[in-house]
């Protein structure tokens, strides 16, 4: 018997939200639904979402979920995570978000937040016409065949929840939880994440620990280079989108946003989020991006 | 709130009279069967009692009962006892829906230079005893297959087994812990030459087994160390918990007719859930399974969301979807029956015991259909996207 949560426990027997949402011909309204999981892995989701075109906010939100009790509440936490959010607001809900909202999942089950998360994704840019296939992350090199679970998605979610075993990125992603042939490859994915990670640590310690001479223009370049490729880069595209720099005009760094988020409405956010703050923290907190 | 307990292949009650007999030797006769003074000498007289009555259940003799701690124990002793009697042979035999105590010794031996035959089941779980005869040579050391499995009941011909073992010099074992007390056995007609059971399935408790070794039989044991049980498995003797055997054992062997009252219950279960619920399917053979196992696989849902639910009620059950253990495959044993993944996830094991009453199982058939209906509720794959559902497993199929 899993340990599962009052909450979990009570969202199971009493989901909120579930169903489907009926089309909408009332202007101004859109319905829309995203759905995500496999029969296989023996669990799916289809969320539906019924969104005011004008200020895009969720109105409402209602899921449709074949799977376990944590899959369930999983499901009808998210809706509750999601109902009066701006679309840019929801695609930040994170998975972590939805476990901390049912109090905690089993590590093992930490997937069914992931397949939440994912859900929500799969909806919104369905809505924005954004083609599922730039979100995908199959474009990364195959990790494990049973659950068809790419290096990029590996590499995202061990990122955004700080994964550093191999037991771990199955219970969140699956991956190596059938033949486990693919256990081996996901230890050296993480060997390279941390790796990485390290190599931007030191870095940073090393300039924070000696007093360092301000930045020439060259140094500021290199090092914005750097981050942008090394830690901005690879979450955008696991994303399906990219970012490329343009050019660097005192504190300003001008970059073009590619692939999904150039074409993503909540491009602002990341600009800002996942581009902007990286770089004030890794380069100089006086910095400012903008898209061109 | 009052358990009904439906989950007999898991593990059984301990039977107050198994209970009774067991606790003096905790408690009162505490002495060593090994010593020498007669406190240590009455304690190995119970074990000797024990030993008879499991023979005599199992229609072996004395001698060729070896108590052991689970089945896990059995099992791994009863393979490389035989492998290590016949080194001249590196082949073994076996079925892709055994115990994983017996596909992770036989997958360990493939590393260690074993060639290993993982039999298929049919879409009953039945062998095909042609594939058998094909896969044996004269270099088959060991033909291991469980008697019933435990997941579906589905119980093989072990004695057509046994006889094309034999054909080619080969030894037969046998993993009988969910048959022993449920079939009748008179090993001494039998082709089996080790025969593994376990006594938490036939109510007595967790912690004690036995394996039964053909006299004669060459037999190189596991555990090393003193002489108890002549040799064959050192350590000091967990005494009650084998007087616990042999009492469970002498109730089993009074009980067997009630197996057909709960063979009666049984299929009283399984024709009600059939006939109020729709897709749902019965996995595993028709006819040749234990009297008190079924399992029903129910369409567009997943088991655990299941379990949990008949748990809220006090009824314990098993799945075989992935969700309900720490792995994340999905049951071997319906996989390798070629169980669709649609009914797969949604499979459940109800497993009676001489306990289970008409009324726990009328409980179960009241619960059960309000369940699968607001499970299937929640589920998008309702039968209005059964033709979706298909492709999707038909894309996956081909893979």
């Amino acid at each position: 018997m899993w340990d599962y949560t009052d909450k979990v426990l009570d969202l199971f027997y009493n989901p909120k939200n579930q169903g489907a949402i009926a089309p909408c011909e009332e202007p101004g309204i859109a319905v829309v639904f995203g759905e995500v999981g496999s029969i296989a892995c023996g669990d799916a989701l289809r969320l539906h979402l019924q969104i005011d075109i004008a200020s895009d906010k969720i109105l409402d939100a209602r899921f449709q979920t074949f799977g376990c009790t944590s899959a369930i509440a999983s499901s009808s936490a998210l809706t509750e995570l999601i109902k009066g959010l701006t679309l840019d607001a929801a695609l930040h809900v994170t998975n972590k978000e939805i476990a901390d909202y049912l109090g905690g999942l089993p590590e093992a089950k930490m997937h069914c937040s992931v397949m939440g998360q994912e859900a929500l994704e799969a909806a919104i840019y369905k809505y924005r016409g954004i083609e599922i296939e730039h979100h995908e992350e199959d474009e990364g090199a195959l990790i494990c065949a049973c659950y068809g679970v790419s290096e990029n998605k590996i590499r995202r979610v061990a990122i955004e929840n700080n994964l550093t075993t191999v037991e771990q990125v199955t219970s969140y992603v699956k991956a190596g939880g059938g033949c486990s042939s693919c256990a081996a490859a996901i230890e050296d994915v993480l060997t390279d994440l941390y790796k990485e990670a390290k190599t931007l640590a030191a870095e940073i310690a090393l300039r924070e620990a000696i007093p360092q001479p301000p930045l020439t223009i060259v140094q500021k370049i290199t090092l914005i280079q750097r981050v942008l490729d090394e830690e901005v880069r690879p979450v955008l595209m696991a994303d399906g989108g990219d970012v490329e720099l343009y050019d660097v005009e005192g504190n300003t760094v001008k970059v073009v946003l590619k692939g999904a988020c150039g074409s993503c409405s909540s491009s602002t956010a990341t600009l800002k989020i996942a581009v902007e703050a990286r770089l004030q923290e890794r380069v100089l907190p006086t910095l400012v991006v903008e898209a061109i | 709130m009052n358990i009904i307990y439906f989950d007999n292949n898991a593990t059984t009650q301990v039977d107050p009279i198994v209970l009774e007999a067991m606790l003096p030797y905790l408690q009162e006769y505490y002495g060593n069967p090994s010593s020498m003074h007669s406190f240590g000498g009455q304690v190995s007289k119970a074990i000797q009692a024990a030993r008879s009555q499991l023979a005599s259940l199992l229609g072996a003799e004395d001698s060729e009962i070896v108590f052991t701690s689970c089945g896990t124990e059995g099992n791994n002793t009863a393979i490389r006892a035989a492998l290590a009697a016949q080194p001249d042979r590196d082949r073994i035999i076996t079925t892709q829906v055994e115990h994983a105590c017996v596909l992770n010794v036989c997958k360990q031996l493939e590393k260690q230079g074993y060639t290993v035959t993982y039999l298929s089941v049919d879409r009953h779980g039945q062998i095909d005893l042609t594939e058998l005869e094909a896969a044996l040579t004269g270099s088959t050391a060991l033909v291991t297959t469980m008697y019933a499995n435990n997941e579906t009941g589905v119980v093989f011909p072990i004695e057509e087994i046994g006889a094309l073992a034999k054909s080619y010099g080969a030894a037969f074992h046998v993993d009988a812990v969910q048959a022993v007390g449920k079939l009748p056995l008179n090993l001494k007609t039998s082709t089996i030459d080790l025969l593994t059971l376990s006594g938490h399935k036939l109510h007595a408790p967790k912690g004690v087994g036995a394996l039964y070794v053909r006299r004669g039989f060459r037999f190189r044991p596991l555990l090393l160390g003193g002489h108890q049980e002549r040799g064959r498995r050192a350590g000091t003797e967990n005494v009650a918990g084998i007087v616990a055997l042999g009492k469970a054992a002498e109730l089993a062997q009074q009980h067997f007719q009630s197996t057909t009252l709960e063979q009666q219950l049984r299929d009283r279960l399984e024709q009600g859930l059939l006939a109020t619920i729709s897709d749902c399917q019965v996995n595993g053979h028709p006819t040749q399974r234990l009297p008190n196992t079924t399992n029903i696989g129910f369409k567009y849902i997943e088991g655990e969301a299941i379990l949990l639910s008949l748990n809220q009620y006090g009824v314990c059950a098993s799945s075989g979807s992935a969700c309900t253990s720490g792995s994340l495959e999905p049951s071997h044993v319906l996989r390798a029956m070629g169980i669709p993944y649609t009914i797969l996830h949604g499979s459940i094991r109800f497993s009676l015991s001489r306990y289970t009453t008409a009324a726990e199982v009328d409980r179960v058939l009241e619960l059960m259909p309000p369940i699968i209906e607001r499970l299937r509720a929640i589920s998008p794959f309702n039968s209005d996207r059964a033709d979706w559902l298909q492709d999707r497993e038909e894309a996956l199929a081909s893979k």
